[in-house]
């Protein structure tokens, strides 16, 4: 009997190459798992009838092209869309072996931190089915936690990996720009778009993120890493600077609850051998959420002015050209893509550009200085993941500014093209709360070992409650 | 900020979006809100201050120009919503 829920892809590993189970059997392990308990979560849009590969399954976020496998971005306007090509990162995992087990369900382009603005209906957190499992990334998040995947890739824009896996209680990591291929994912904001692991532990996470990372050609943004992806082993803190920067740390929505198991996980640092010290990032947190909220829709204007119903998506005929467009658009796309479209083009048009836009991009630059500066004296600096825990459905839907808080955290390293490692730390009023660590630029290996000594010493049960 | 019913209208232009009436009035109140929001990053003065459009050091990625195959017309068009002897159909401008 395989235990979907609480068996780590290591784990998984382990029975396959031990020839205990077979890659097919545990693939219909997952699948039983899904026809169990997904019809209450959602966290797939569709699964797959035929895996291929002799190793540990994956769920993909619905913005990964795969070759023959519808993927829509969560969007009415790729509804049908089915890739000719792969992306590669699902290349990477099929060339390692792993079967997919099907694509999960998002906000629409990536847009939201509930997974509410999916146009296929929203998916409800594990840990408490009233509740959302935060996003973009929502439908990976819950998959993982609900053992419907050993593991699962997401994407993180402004803290679409991070916040997800911190609401849902595992891990997931946002990697530094540039060390995961962008060919073939759909795109939203692409000086901010990364793919990330989400997974129950954090070995599980270097042991995939070793599977992505790395050059591609076909993205001549990425770069290859400077050394290899290290699995992590030791369980002391002994040698790390740890800086807890204020603002990150005191922002106002952060609730009480939270805040306590947070410093209790900074607590832990400093017994487990590490040098905790006070920082400071002054204008990152204030400034970092307003400079975010206009680079990113900017760069989405532009990403989402292909889908114009030529040459593949939703079309809506008109008289003529224009006509068509504008139909098709207004039809395919949700209320918050058009809202984020509306706000880029506002923000890059004549007479607002140096305004908005050119000054956002400043601010990026004063944000990647202040965080360039806390590295000098630290090697990772840490917060809250969200400043709250799972909230429930609807309860943001109507306010989007509301909705835009739930990344004020996550955001600052997001812009300064930092990675960022959640792990669950403990729960508050029963739900996950996540700790987030940040790093300078291709630090995972420091984020991988500093997270795998909190996991063992937190020991926290990444099984929702409600199904132990 | 205040963003008018006007200048929504002249964006959705731009952006080729053709809103319904109930969304003008939404979007009017609520691009209003996130505008004010995001209009703080005027309170800091950045004259010297570089811009970032990129968050990693990289300048010209250079790669061999090699001719390699790539998708064949038919797979090209096979998402196509409406097509005609190997090219994509639109209406007429």
């Amino acid at each position: 009997m395989i235990d979907t829920l609480r068996m780590t892809a290591e784990e998984a590993m382990g029975l396959i190459e031990r020839r205990e189970v077979s890659a097919a059997e545990l693939h219909r392990a997952y699948v039983d798992a899904i026809g169990e308990r997904d019809s209450e979560l959602h966290a797939y849009l569709r699964t797959v009838d035929e895996p291929e590969g002799e190793g540990v399954p994956i769920a993909f976020k619905d913005l990964i092209s795969t070759r023959g496998v519808e993927t829509t971005a969560g969007s009415k306007t790729l509804s049908g869309y089915v890739p000719v090509y792969d992306a590669t990162v699902a290349s990477r995992c099929r060339a390692a072996g792993m079967p997919l087990i099907g694509k999960t369900n998002m906000d629409e382009f990536a847009m939201g931190s509930s997974t509410e603005n999916s146009a296929f209906g929203p998916t409800r957190n594990p840990w408490d089915p009233e509740r959302v499992p935060g996003g973009s990334s929502g439908g990976s998040a819950a998959a993982v936690a609900a053992g419907l995947a050993p593991w699962a890739l997401g994407s993180d824009t402004g803290g679409s990996v991070k916040q997800p896996a911190s609401l849902c209680g595992i891990v997931g990591l946002r990697p530094t720009y540039g060390t995961v291929s962008r060919y073939g994912i759909v795109a939203f904001a692409s000086s901010l778009d990364q793919i990330g692991p989400m997974t129950k532990t954090v070995r599980d996470n270097a042991l995939l993120y070793r599977v992505l990372a790395g050059r591609d050609p076909e993205d001549t943004t990425t770069v290859e890493l400077p050394q290899p992806v290290e699995i992590p082993e030791r369980e002391d803190l002994r040698g790390i600077r740890v800086g807890v920067p204020r603002e990150l740390n005191g922002a106002e929505g952060i609730e009480p609850g939270v805040k306590e198991v947070v410093q209790r996980t900074i607590e832990l640092c400093r017994e487990l051998g590490a040098e905790v010290g006070e920082t400071s990032l002054p204008r990152s947190v204030d400034y970092g959420m307003p400079c975010y909220y206009l680079i990113a829709p900017a760069e989405a204007s532009s990403n989402l002015a292909r889908y114009d119903g030529v040459r593949y998506g939703l079309r809506v005929n008109g008289s003529n050209l224009r006509q068509m467009y504008e139909k098709t658009r207004d039809a395919g796309f949700g209320d918050e893509p058009k809202r984020r479209i509306m706000l880029g083009t506002y923000a890059l048009s004549a007479g607002y550009y140096e305004a908005y836009y050119g000054q956002a991009q400043k601010v990026r630059t004063v944000i990647a200085d202040e965080h360039a500066a806390a590295f000098e004296n630290f090697d990772v600096l840490v917060s809250p993941t969200s400043p709250t825990v799972a909230f429930k459905l609807g309860e943001k839907a109507e306010n989007p500014l509301a909705m835009y808080l739930s990344d004020v955290l996550t955001i600052p390293s997001n812009l300064a093209g930092l990675p960022g490692l959640s792990i669950p730390c403990g729960l508050s009023e029963g739900l996950p709360v996540g700790f987030q660590l940040i790093g300078p630029q291709f630090s995972e290996n420091t984020l991988f070992h500093v997270g795998h000594a909190l996991e063992q010493a937190i020991g926290f049960d990444f099984v929702p409650g409600r199904l132990r | 900020m205040a963003i008018t019913r006007d200048e929504v209208l002249h964006v959705a232009r731009l952006a080729r979006l053709e809103l319904r009436d109930d969304e003008i009035e939404r979007f009017t109140e609520q691009l209003s809100a996130i505008l004010e929001a995001v209009a703080k990053v005027s309170e800091l003065d950045l004259t010297d201050v570089g811009s970032t459009a990129h968050p990693l050091d990289l300048v010209n990625v250079w790669s061999e120009d090699q001719p390699r195959p790539c998708l064949p017309v038919d797979e090209a068009l096979a998402n196509a919503p409406e097509r005609e002897a190997g090219f994509f159909k639109v209406p007429p401008a």
